[in-house]
C-alpha cells in the first residue's frame, strides 16, 4: 500500500497573515528592541497610518509617554482623530502653532484632546502631536523617550536635525517611493555630505546609523490587484509589496452605456483593467494645454453622469461613485487650476484637484492624472522625478486615467537623464526616466486615442 | 520661467532688441565696485592666466603668469592680487557705524540688545559672468589653507604673508554669492539678465559680448545680429573679435598664440639660465623680456574687450533707479561683511573645508528665506515685476468696490470689515487663502471669504463667475487696524481705491532656532570631531613638488 501523494505546498500568499507578521516584528524592535532607531519602508496604502496609530497606543499602553512627529498639520489632525476613533479614553496632546485656526475644529469635540500652542501645558499626556515646524520651536523640555516620525521620507534633514534632540529614540514610518523633499535654492554645495540639509531624514539617519533595523510593509491595501504588480515593478523593484485584494474582489461598473465617445472609451478600459490611457494628438503645448485641460474635465463628468458603482472588499453592496471618491492629479499648481476652472464651468466642482504633492497620503476611487511629460518639449529633472509618477499612479482603489499627448515615449528617449553624478550620493534606482518607460509601456495596452 | 518672461522673450525675438523684465534695479550697485576680469589656463583647474583688475575704468591693474604651471610664478601673481584687493577690502573694513544687534545673553539666556560696529558699507566686487565666481570660490578654497614662512617656518614652499587672507575674504565671497539677492560678489551676466529678456537661451546669456548686443545694440544693427557676431565673428588670424569674457579662453587662441608664445618664454628661460657669462645672459635676458611682455599683451588684448564691456553694462544697470528695498538686502551684506572682519580680526582660523550639519542647515535655511524674501521684495518694489505675479496667479489688483463694517466673534469684538474688490486677475484663491497687501510699508493681511455672484449680492461662491466687467473678489481685514473697536483712521480700504493684494507673504519668519554644532544629535553622526573643525593642510604629496 502507498501512502497518497501528496503535491508539493504550494505556498500561499495569505495578505493579513504577511502584514500582521511585519506589523508583530515592528512592535517587537520598537518597543523592546536594542536600538535608538527603527526605519519602516511603507509602499502606498500599506497601512502606514495604521501602523503609527497602533504603534502610538502600544506604546502609550505600556506606560512610556511618547511625542509624534508629522509633516503637515493635516496629517497631524488626522492622526489625532484616528488616535481618539481608536481609544477615546487616551490622553492625547495636540501642540499647534500661534496662528489663526490652526487645527481642525473636529478636534474640539474630542474630550481627551487637549490643544495648546505650549509645550509645556501638553507635559505628562500620554502622546503629544505636532508638525516637525512646530516641535524645532520647543526648547529646554525634558526629552522624549519615545518618538514616532510619520512621512519620514519627505521630511528634510534639517528638519530633523532640529527636532531630534527632543527624543531618546524614534520609530521612523515612511514611503520611500514618493516625492523626495526639496530646497528652493541650490544645494549641490552639499551633496554627498552624509548630513545634506536637504536630503531626506531617512537618508542622513541611515548613513549615520546604518545598524538601525529597517522594516518593510509587505501589502498594499489601498492598491487593486491590476496596479499593485505595475506600482511594485516600477518604483519598489527591490522591496516588492503585494495588493491584499485579488482581482475579483474590487468591481467598478456604470449604470449608463458607453456613448462611444474617447472619454466613454476609456472609462470603461479602466473600469475593465484598472487602467486607461486616453491619448491626445502629439504636440508641443503650454502647460495648462487647453485641450488636455477639457479631456480631463469631459472625463471627470462622464464618470460622475454615467453613474458608477464600486464594489470592494469593503463594502459588497455597491458604494455610488460620488464626487469625493474622485480625483484630479497634475504635475503644476496652475495645470490644477486650469482643471478646477474647466470642471467649474461644466458644473462639477466638488471634485479634488491637486499636484502630487499635495496629493501624497491621500485615497481615491478613480483617479485621472495629467501625465507630467504630456505636451512638453523636454524631459526636466523636475518631471522625470519618480515620486511624482509614483504618487500620481497609486492614489487609486479601483481605477486610474492617465491623459496624456502622444510622443512620450520618443521625448523620454530624446532626453536621458543628464544630471551630473555626484560623489558620495547613492544613486536612486530607479530613476525616473527608467520608471516612466515602465508606466507607459504597460498603460499602452489600455489605450485609447482621444476622436478617433 | 514665468510666463511673463516667456512673453518678454517672445517679444525681444520680434524687436531684436532685449525687453525690460524690470523697471528699477533690484541689486545694490557700489559707486566704486572692484572689477576683476579673471583668465584660467586650459586643462589645469584654478591655474591663473592673468587678470584685469582695479576700481578705475580707465585704469585698469594687469596681471599675468607666463608660465601658468610654474607654481611660484603662480604664487607671485596671487601675491599681486592680493596687494590690489585686499588694500580696497580694508579700506572699507576701518569706516564704521554704530548698530544693535539682537543676542542672546549667555548668562541669563534672554535676548538683549548689544551695541556692535557696523561697516558703513561693504566692498563689492565684480565678475563678468558665473563662471567668475566659481573661479573666486576656487581661488579662495586654493588660498585659505596656504601657511605663510610666519606661521609655518618648516613649510617647503611657504605662501606670500598675504595670500592666505586673500583666500579667506575670496571664501566669505563666494559663499556670500550663493544667498539669493546679495550683491557682495556679482557676475555682471546674471544682474543683467535679470533685468533685461533677450530672444536667446538662458544659457547663450551667459556670454557677456552677446548679453550686451540683445541690450544695447549698435545703431542700426539688431540685437540677433549683433549677438551673433559677438558669438562667432573672427577675424582673418581666426581670433574671436569678441573673446569670451572668461575665465576660460578661446581653444583657437589656446592654440595658435598662447600656447607658442609660452613656449618661446619656457625657451628664453632656459636659455637665460644656461647663459655662461654676463654678455650672454645681458643678450638673453632681453629676449626673456620680450618673450615675458608679448604673454603680457596676450592677455591684454583678451581682458580689456571684457573689461570695457562690464563697465557698460555697469553704466546699463546704472540708468537704473535702485529698488526701494534693494538697500535693506544690501544693509545685510554690510553686516555679512562686517561679521567676516570681525572673525579675521579676532583671529579665527579660515572657513573649514566641509561646512558641519548645523552650520549646513544653518546656511541653507538662511538661503530659503533669502529667496522668499528677494522673490517678496521685487515684487513690492517693482509693478512690472508684481504683474508677472498676477498673471501667475499670485496677485490680484483692483479697485475697491464696497466696505462693509463687519466685526469678528469673541469677548471683545475687534473689527474685521468685508472688502470687495473688483479685479480683471485670476488669482489661485481658495477657502481662506491669506493674502496681503502694503500698508505703509508694513504688510496687513486678509482673508478670502468668496466671489460675489453677478447681481445676486450676498451670495458668495467658491468659484470665480467670470464676466466681461471682472470677478468680485471679497474679503476679511485682519490686522493692523489698531487695538480698539473702531479701526484706526486709513487702516481699512475705502470705496475707490485701487490696491494690489499678493498671496504671498511680505516679510519672512526667522526659522527655529538649530541646535549648537557641540549639540549635534545622534541622528546626524553626533557633535563635529575636533579634527574637522581644524582642517590641517593636506599633506605635501611628491606631484606638489614636481
Amino acid at each position: 500500500m502507498s501512502s497518497p501523494v501528496t503535491a508539493p505546498a504550494v505556498p500561499v500568499f495569505a495578505p493579513g497573515a504577511e502584514a500582521g507578521r511585519a506589523t508583530d516584528a515592528i512592535l517587537r524592535d520598537t518597543l523592546h528592541g536594542a536600538h535608538r532607531g527603527v526605519v519602516v519602508d511603507s509602499p502606498p496604502g500599506a497601512g502606514k497610518s495604521t501602523l503609527v496609530v497602533r504603534a502610538a497606543l502600544e506604546l502609550a499602553g505600556a506606560g512610556r509617554p511618547l511625542m509624534v512627529i508629522a509633516q503637515t498639520n493635516a496629517q497631524v489632525d488626522d492622526l489625532v482623530l484616528r488616535l481618539a476613533e481608536k481609544d477615546p479614553e487616551l490622553p492625547v496632546g495636540r501642540l499647534h502653532s500661534s496662528d489663526s485656526d490652526p487645527y481642525d475644529k473636529a478636534l474640539d469635540g474630542l474630550a481627551n484632546v487637549r490643544k495648546s500652542a505650549k509645550a509645556g501645558d501638553l507635559a505628562g499626556l500620554d502622546v503629544v502631536i505636532s508638525t516637525a515646524a512646530k516641535w524645532a520651536h520647543v526648547k529646554g523640555v525634558e526629552p522624549w523617550r519615545h518618538a514616532i516620525v510619520d512621512e519620514a521620507y519627505q521630511m528634510r534633514s534639517d528638519a530633523l536635525l532640529a527636532v531630534a534632540g527632543l527624543f531618546e529614540r524614534a520609530l521612523f514610518v515612511g514611503d520611500p517611493g514618493q516625492l523626495d523633499p526639496f530646497a528652493i535654492v541650490g544645494s549641490e554645495q552639499w551633496a554627498g555630505l552624509s548630513y545634506d540639509p536637504s536630503a531626506s531624514a531617512v537618508t542622513t539617519l541611515l548613513a549615520h546609523n546604518p545598524e538601525l533595523p529597517q522594516h518593510r510593509l509587505p501589502v498594499s491595501w489601498r492598491l487593486p490587484a491590476s496596479a499593485a504588480p505595475l506600482v511594485s515593478d516600477a518604483f519598489y523593484p527591490f522591496t516588492p509589496f503585494r495588493s491584499g485584494t485579488g482581482h475579483g474582489d474590487r468591481r467598478l461598473s456604470f449604470a449608463v452605456a458607453s456613448d462611444g465617445s474617447g472619454p466613454d472609451r476609456v472609462i470603461d478600459e479602466a473600469a475593465e483593467s484598472g487602467w486607461g490611457l486616453l491619448e491626445l494628438p502629439a504636440r508641443h503645448t503650454p502647460r495648462t494645454d487647453p485641450e488636455a485641460v477639457r479631456a480631463l474635465a469631459t472625463v471627470v463628468r462622464r464618470l460622475l453622469e454615467r453613474g458608477g458603482l464600486a464594489t470592494s472588499e469593503r463594502s459588497p453592496d455597491a458604494a455610488p461613485l460620488t464626487a469625493d471618491r474622485i480625483a484630479v492629479g497634475t504635475a503644476h499648481r496652475d495645470q490644477a487650476a486650469a482643471v478646477r476652472a474647466a470642471l467649474a464651468e461644466l458644473g462639477v466642482p466638488e471634485v479634488t484637484v491637486d499636484t502630487a504633492n499635495r496629493l501624497q497620503g491621500r485615497e481615491y476611487d478613480v483617479t485621472v492624472v495629467l501625465h507630467p511629460l504630456s505636451g512638453r518639449p523636454d524631459a526636466t529633472a523636475f518631471h522625470l522625478e519618480t515620486g511624482r509618477l509614483c504618487v500620481l499612479a497609486s492614489r487609486h482603489r479601483h481605477a486610474c486615467i492617465v491623459v496624456c499627448r502622444a510622443g512620450v515615449t520618443d521625448l523620454l528617449d530624446d532626453h536621458p537623464s543628464t544630471e551630473p553624478v555626484q560623489l558620495g550620493v547613492t544613486v536612486k534606482f530607479p530613476d525616473g526616466w527608467e520608471a516612466n518607460h515602465a508606466v507607459l509601456a504597460h498603460l499602452s495596452g489600455h489605450r485609447v486615442v482621444w476622436g478617433a | 520661467m514665468s510666463l511673463i518672461t516667456t512673453l518678454a522673450k517672445l517679444e525681444a525675438v520680434d524687436t531684436g532688441r532685449a525687453q525690460p523684465l524690470a523697471t528699477v534695479r533690484h541689486r545694490h550697485l557700489s559707486t566704486h565696485p572692484l572689477v576683476l576680469v579673471l583668465l584660467t589656463t586650459a586643462g589645469e583647474a584654478g591655474a591663473p592666466l592673468g587678470a584685469l583688475v582695479g576700481t578705475d575704468r580707465d585704469e585698469p591693474r594687469l596681471l599675468f603668469v607666463p608660465q601658468p604651471r610654474d607654481r611660484d610664478l603662480r604664487f607671485a601673481f596671487l601675491a599681486e592680487l592680493a596687494d590690489v584687493v585686499l588694500p580696497y577690502i580694508d579700506a572699507y573694513a576701518e569706516d564704521v557705524e554704530a548698530a544693535e544687534r539682537n543676542e542672546t545673553d549667555p548668562e541669563t539666556g534672554k535676548r538683549v540688545k548689544v551695541e556692535v560696529e557696523l561697516c558703513a558699507d561693504a566692498p563689492q566686487l565684480i565678475v563678468p559672468g558665473r563662471a567668475g565666481i566659481d573661479l573666486v570660490r576656487l581661488l579662495g578654497r586654493s588660498m585659505r589653507f596656504r601657511r605663510t614662512a610666519e606661521q609655518d617656518p618648516e613649510a617647503p614652499h611657504p605662501a606670500p604673508p598675504r595670500v592666505p587672507l586673500l583666500g579667506r575674504w575670496f571664501t566669505h565671497y563666494g559663499e556670500r554669492a550663493r544667498v539669493p539677492g546679495s550683491s557682495l560678489l556679482v557676475a555682471l551676466t546674471d544682474v543683467l539678465s535679470r533685468h533685461w529678456a533677450t530672444g536667446q537661451s538662458t544659457l547663450e546669456d551667459q556670454h557677456l559680448g552677446a548679453l550686451l548686443a540683445w541690450i544695447d545694440p549698435p545703431e542700426g544693427e539688431s540685437g540677433a545680429e549683433a549677438a551673433l557676431r559677438a558669438e562667432l565673428l573672427r577675424d582673418a588670424q581666426g581670433q574671436l573679435v569678441c573673446p569670451p569674457a572668461g575665465p576660460a579662453t578661446d581653444p583657437a587662441f589656446d592654440n595658435k598664440l598662447l600656447a607658442p608664445a609660452i613656449e618661446r618664454y619656457d625657451r628664453a628661460r632656459t636659455a637665460f639660465a644656461a647663459a655662461e657669462d654676463g654678455i650672454e645672459a645681458d643678450d638673453r635676458l632681453g629676449e626673456l623680456t620680450a618673450a615675458e611682455r608679448h604673454i603680457r599683451e596676450l592677455v591684454a588684448s583678451r581682458t580689456r574687450p571684457t573689461w570695457d564691456a562690464v563697465w557698460r553694462g555697469l553704466d546699463l544697470l546704472r540708468a537704473l533707479p535702485e529698488g526701494p528695498r534693494a538697500a535693506e538686502r544690501w544693509t545685510r551684506d554690510r553686516w555679512s561683511f562686517t561679521g567676516h572682519r570681525d572673525r579675521i580680526l579676532a583671529g579665527e582660523p579660515p572657513q573649514p573645508r566641509r561646512d558641519d550639519a548645523v552650520t549646513a542647515a544653518n546656511k541653507l535655511a538662511t538661503r530659503e528665506r533669502e529667496q522668499a524674501r528677494l522673490e517678496a521684495q521685487e515684487a513690492l518694489d517693482d509693478s512690472l515685476v508684481m504683474a508677472g505675479r498676477r498673471l501667475a496667479g499670485e496677485a490680484f489688483a483692483g479697485e475697491v468696490t464696497d466696505v462693509v463694517m463687519a466685526y469678528g466673534e469673541g469677548k471683545r469684538p475687534s473689527p474685521r470689515p468685508l472688502v470687495t474688490v473688483r479685479t480683471d486677475d485670476a488669482p489661485h484663491l481658495g477657502e481662506r487663502v491669506k493674502v496681503y497687501r502694503s500698508l505703509g510699508g508694513k504688510p496687513q493681511a486678509a482673508e478670502f471669504v468668496g466671489y460675489e455672484g453677478d447681481g445676486a449680492a450676498g451670495v458668495l461662491g467658491e468659484d470665480a463667475p467670470s464676466g466681461p466687467g471682472g470677478t468680485l473678489v471679497v474679503l476679511r481685514v485682519l490686522d493692523k487696524m489698531g487695538r480698539g473697536k473702531e479701526p484706526e483712521p486709513g487702516s481699512v480700504p475705502e470705496k475707490g481705491d485701487r490696491l494690489c493684494f499678493t498671496l504671498f507673504e511680505h516679510e519672512q519668519r526667522g526659522g527655529a532656532k538649530l541646535p549648537d554644532p557641540e549639540d549635534t544629535p545622534w541622528t546626524h553622526g553626533g557633535p563635529p570631531v575636533q579634527a574637522d573643525a581644524l582642517p590641517r593642510p593636506d599633506a605635501v604629496t611628491e606631484e606638489d613638488i614636481l
